[in-house]
């Protein structure tokens, strides 16, 4: 150890002078300093400064002895040893902060990293292009106002025809080429005009979920009925034999036909923008009357005319109209009372037409490189 | 349904710019999917063959001097010189020219050219190339009256015609005609509508003497009318009907057919003609069939008839034909027929549409019929049918004097009360007594002042109108049906947009809003959504493992291989697992949310059999997560577990169990939440993973997703545990334990035993080895051990910890190590 003079014999407050005060401040202030400066590491400084501060340091011991100096030579003897002092603790602080940032370069260098060198780390997944697009068409519709409804994906022949006023041997039921479930004994597909009311059908459209929700809850009724909905169709690039649709139903005083335009002028704007905007073209369908087609501006050209609009300017989503009387008296409402509109459409078209798929049975493969895309 | 501006205009002076035309049609119901402005052609003429050479050096082209006033060329005689590849035609025919400089509908210019040497100097055209017809193979021959070197266009009167293609929706029998069209564009317009009347000229004896009706069956066949029409010589209709109906979707046959079609399709009333030398005595009965009745059609099918099925019998009661289906062989037109028995009858909708469905029998006739025919256009269109035949054929025919006209079930007069107050509320504008009339009188809807003062229903009845609904809209039934015409004419888009607004605000119910954040926490692990097919072969349920499911099975599958639904996810993840290793892509992680089905669960057959309700047959629908990892093991499965406990505030555990289906045997477990079982976790059976072509392990997971969500429902809603201030200790402690013994049944005997300040239990170190008993590894568990309201003395530290000790030493024979 190379401490001040720690191990100096203390003076006796009987032989001090002045003048040797000053001189062994001197001479402490020299050792310290010498010290200080001979620390290489922080541990050495650390124990060099016990040496230089505190009561039993060279300078605490002098500045014990101060008081059996007469008081008028004090002051001259006081100061030395302070600036003898701070002297010490400037070089120390010095010391300390180059020692510090020293250290702080070793460390550095030895942690050098080049960022780019990380091998991949956990991945996250990602959702599919139908649960992102549902999603957003329920975030829009909630945001109007409306909750969602879910129901069975086999349905009875009542919820899927016969409820939306499509009796057995309607002829609009060739409308949808139907999945009948062979549940044994019970089941009767006859000659494909449906019939029973408990044959299991898969459903064709989420609408039999409006039917559920208007049996059990009263008017008004503002609600939304997303799901998987089935055909007997040939998988192309257009069509899929199970796929998704979107459907909505308001129940309510005064519901007139202008609301339903209005709806979906503002379900329009607030899913697909500003620049696209909504009309209605007459059309048939057995649960609306009237009925309507429901046309959006084309997003591709936004109206100017393109291969995908066939230069019309605009893009057939779905249909819609003013709920059927039957319909609102199959579940026990008083049409006279409430009235009410409902439109649906397609869910998977909505993706293709957002990312430009071609093929709607891209989007079923589950292929990770299609699903990582999105 | 296609239709000609030119035929519109016969019903009604309809004018304007053909596009706003189509935006009309379009705005009223019928859709125009195509406009097609014929093109003017001027540059086909009217030409002459002069004379017809071999080419010299070519067979399959001749040269074809073709005579063109005011044009002089190479051919024969300063005529032009054509190579044609077409041989029908005969010296003096005329035919369509194309002059140099023509662009043809195609978008070809004729240009001189050289053809094997040979000059051409235009193009002598097949109808094909004119888009006026089908016929590619043959030049087109025209009448012999038509003038020379005049365009051909005009010659045919289809000079600046425009041909609409039209969607017409179901509910709309009127607008299957041109009639009907043109009805609903001219009140559109303003302008006024009619269907001339027939001039025919009755030369033949009473068509009552030739010919007789009954209609045995009245629910069958409301109207039959029948005429009769000798002196007929089958022939080629003119040109100018085969191109209208060529340009209408029609194939020109002859005179007789072609005249039977173009009046189908200007009046929207299908009709049939028998030679009238076939049928005995010129009897026509119709009846529904008992059933087992043979028949061949004219498509030359023999077709067995079903009970109710409608038949058109003669005298002898043999069928002839299937009621507005087709008719049948033996009483077929022929080039020898010479009378014709015309029928135009008006039958059950329902009835024909069950016959040509079933018989896949789907015509322009039966569709008709389907959507409903105009019963009071029956006398009409037989008259407007022999005034036709007559103009076509050369000579003209001799019409029998007089109608039969035989009555059956027609449809009463529908008269609907509608109300202005009613069609304001239902179109969300206001609609007065007069502005209703305006609008429906033109289209045949007459209103009347109702005189029928009875309040029906919550609306006013201020200005009530009786509306007679004609019969040519079988379709408008009630007062919103009527709305729905009101609305048409008035103008879709001319009604207002107002927007409604629930009285509740919107939201997601909390299941709702869970299964999204399960799908997040799902694809923050990792794991990416598949939306396998529902649809499974049979073979495919037992391919993944599952062989006690009994799966719900589809009654008419597009194929076997979609012929089940599942009763699982695996059989689909796993699919699609392997789909990606085939591609190159091995460890892929994917998930499902969704539908799994089994059979109804209602109770015994026997009550069951009664119980029509929904719920006792539909099948069951259980909505399940499934997650695999290709090339992942056990462990993937069970931290996503783990996850998905922390994720929810889920008391999730394991039970190992060996013989789930599907699963590894001896790296498989079941799922509890609070103690219910709700899916099983582990590895996928080698066996199944080495059926689908994957040679890694799989992890895999499944979980019923009601009650999880159900319980992070609940678990939502847990309280605050309050922080405790106080120092905690940790204590480790490792036991030898039998492999018999669940490493998650010792921790829940910690847990149970070590009361309240057992904080929490961690499984840090597993050994097993030579140190080690045989059949017994070495758990180690950390536990921490902390009070809320003080700090635990050494002495409670030790007291809890012998607690836990011989808590597990005596549950699970277990041994500190
Ligand atoms: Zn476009």
């Amino acid at each position: 150890m190379n401490g001040p003079a720690t191990d100096t014999p203390a003076s006796t407050a009987a032989d001090v002078s002045p003048e040797a005060l000053l001189a062994s401040i001197d001479a402490a202030r020299g050792e310290g300093l010498a010290a200080v400066a001979a620390a290489a590491t922080s541990d050495e400084l650390t124990q060099v400064e016990s040496t230089l501060f505190g009561r039993k340091a060279a300078l605490g011991q002098i500045k014990q002895g101060l008081g059996s100096l007469p008081p008028d030579q004090r002051a001259a003897v006081g100061r030395a040893l302070n600036e003898a002092q701070q002297d010490l603790r400037a070089a120390h602080a010095e010391a300390a902060d180059e020692l510090a940032a020293s250290a702080r370069r070793e460390q550095l260098q030895r942690e050098w990293l080049d960022l780019t060198e990380t091998p991949p780390g956990p991945e996250r997944g990602h959702l599919h292009l139908v649960t992102q697009t549902t999603e957003r068409l329920e975030d829009v519709f909630v945001g109007m106002g409306f909750t969602v409804s879910e129901g069975p994906q086999a349905e009875t022949d009542w919820y899927n025809f016969e409820a939306l006023n499509l009796p057995a041997a309607h002829p609009a039921r060739s409308m949808w080429d139907t999945l009948y479930l062979d549940l044994g004994e019970r089941t009767e597909l006859g000659d494909g005009e449906g019939g029973e009311a408990s044959n299991v059908v898969l459903r064709t459209h989420t609408s039999p979920v409006q039917i559920r929700v208007m049996e059990v809850q009263p008017p008004p009724i503002y609600t939304i009925c997303p799901g998987r909905v089935f055909r007997r169709d040939t998988a192309d690039a257009s069509h899929m034999p199970v796929f998704h649709q979107i459907e909505g139903l308001v129940v309510d005083r005064g519901i007139s036909f202008a609301d339903l335009a209005g709806t979906l002028e503002e379900f329009t704007s607030a899913y697909f923008g500003k620049a696209i905007s909504s009309r209605l073209r007459p059309s048939y369908f057995p649960f609306t009357e009237p009925s309507a087609e429901f046309d959006i501006t084309c997003v591709i050209c936004e109206g100017a005319g393109c291969q995908t609009c066939q230069r019309t300017g605009w893009i057939e989503l779905g249909g819609c109209g003013m709920v059927h009387p039957n319909v609102l008296a199959n579940c026990g409402i008083d049409f006279e009372e409430w009235t009410g509109f409902a439109f649906g459409f397609g869910i998977d078209r909505l993706a293709l037409m957002r990312h430009g798929i071609d093929d709607l049975r891209d989007m079923y493969t589950n292929d990770i490189r299609f699903l990582s895309q999105f | 349904m296609k239709v000609l501006l030119s035929w519109l205009r016969e019903f009604a002076p309809i004018e304007g710019d053909p596009a706003e035309l189509a935006d009309h049609l379009s705005d009223l119901g019928m859709a125009v999917e195509e406009m097609r402005m014929l093109p003017p052609l001027d540059g086909v003429v009217v030409a002459r063959v002069a004379g017809l050479r071999p080419h010299p050096e070519a067979d399959r082209i001749q040269l074809v001097d073709v005579e063109l006033p005011g044009a002089t060329g190479e051919g024969t005689g300063g005529a032009l010189q054509v190579c044609c590849g077409a041989f029908n035609m005969t010296e003096g025919d005329l035919v369509p020219f194309a002059t140099v400089g023509t662009t043809m509908p195609g978008g070809l210019v004729i240009g001189e050219r050289r053809m094997r040497g040979q000059l051409s100097q235009g193009m002598c055209c097949s109808a094909a190339e004119l888009e006026l017809g089908a016929d590619a193979e043959g030049i087109m021959i025209l009448p012999s009256e038509f003038e020379l070197g005049a365009p051909l266009m005009s010659q045919l009167g289809l000079a600046g015609d425009v041909l609409y293609d039209l969607e017409v929706n179901p509910n709309r029998p009127d607008a299957m005609s041109v009639a009907g069209v043109a009805r609903d564009l001219a009140a559109r317009l303003g302008v006024p509508f009619r269907i001339p009347a027939p001039v025919v000229s009755e030369t033949g004896e009473d068509v009552s003497t030739v010919a007789s009706v009954e209609i045995i069956d009245a629910d069958l066949c409301g109207r039959f009318g029948v005429r009769v029409i000798r002196d007929v010589s089958i022939g080629q209709s003119p040109l100018w009907m085969q191109a209208r109906l060529t340009l209408c979707g029609m194939r020109p046959i002859n005179s007789v057919v072609d005249v039977s079609n173009y009046v189908m399709l200007e009046l929207g009333t299908p009709n049939h003609t028998y030679d009238l030398a076939l049928v005995p005595g010129g009897h026509l009965g119709t009846r529904r069939s008992a059933g087992g009745e043979r028949l061949v059609t004219l498509d030359g099918s023999e077709r067995e008839m079903l009970r109710g099925d409608g038949l058109i019998v003669d005298r002898d009661d043999r069928p002839i034909g299937i009621s507005g289906v087709m008719g049948g062989e033996n009483t077929e037109i022929g080039d020898s027929t010479t009378a014709v028995l015309l029928e135009l009858a008006w039958w059950d909708r329902l009835s024909i549409s069950r016959t040509s469905q079933r018989l896949g029998l789907r015509s322009e006739a039966s569709m008709r019929f389907e959507r409903g025919t105009d019963h009071e256009l029956v006398p009409i269109a037989l008259d407007r049918f022999c005034e036709l035949l007559d103009r076509v054929t050369p000579g003209g025919v001799s019409v029998c004097r007089g109608r039969l006209d035989g009555r059956g079930d027609l449809p009463p007069t529908t008269r609907v009360r509608v109300r202005p107050a009613r069609m304001s509320h239902l179109l969300g504008r206001p609609f007065s007594s007069d502005e209703l009339r305006g609008l429906l009188d033109p289209i045949g809807l007459q209103c009347t002042e109702s005189d029928d003062a009875a309040p029906r229903g919550a609306e006013p009845d201020d200005g009530a109108l009786e509306v007679t609904i004609p019969s040519f809209r079988p379709d408008v039934v009630t007062e919103t049906d009527v709305a729905e015409e009101v609305a048409r004419h008035y103008g879709y888009q001319r009604l207002g947009r107002t927007v409604p607004r629930s009285p509740e605000p919107g939201r997601l119910t909390p299941a709702q809003r869970l299964r999204r954040d399960l799908r997040r926490v799902l694809v923050g692990a990792g794991l990416s959504e598949a939306m396998p097919n529902p649809f499974l072969a049979p073979d495919a349920v037992r391919r993944a493992g599952i062989d006690g499911a009994d799966p719900v099975r589809l009654l008419n599958p597009l194929a076997t291989e979609e012929s089940v639904l599942r009763p699982s996810l695996l059989p689909g993840l796993i699919a699609a697992a392997a789909y990606n290793s085939s591609h190159r892509n091995d460890s892929v992680s994917l998930f499902e949310i969704g539908v799994v089905f089994g059979p109804p669960s209602a109770g015994d057959a026997d009550t069951a059999a009664a119980d029509t309700s929904a719920a006792a047959v539909l099948p069951t629908e259980t909505e399940h997560l499934g997650a695999i990892w290709a090339g992942g093991e056990a462990a993937d499965a069970v931290h996503l577990t783990e996850l998905i406990a922390t994720a929810f505030g889920l008391r999730l555990s394991l039970t190992n169990a060996n013989d789930l289906d599907g699963m590894h045997p001896v790296r498989a477990a079941q799922v509890l939440l609070d103690g219910q079982a709700v899916g099983v976790v582990g590895e996928v059976d080698p066996v199944v993973c080495e059926r689908h072509g994957l040679s890694q392990r799989c992890a895999w997971l499944q979980v019923n997703v009601e009650p999880l969500l159900a319980a992070a429902s609940a678990a939502a809603e847990r309280p605050y545990r309050l922080v405790s201030t106080y120092p905690s200790s940790d204590i480790d402690l490792a036991f030898a334990v039998p492999n018999g013994v669940q490493a998650s049944q010792v921790r829940s005997t910690l847990l149970a035993s070590g009361g309240d300040e057992l904080r929490s239990v961690d499984l840090f170190d597993i050994y097993r080895g030579d140190q080690m008993d045989p059949g017994t590894r070495s758990l180690a568990y950390r536990l921490r051990l902390q009070a809320d309201d003080r700090t635990l003395t050494d002495e409670q530290v030790a007291d809890i910890r012998q607690r836990c000790i011989d808590a597990v030493e005596h549950a699970h024979s277990a041994v500190l190590r």
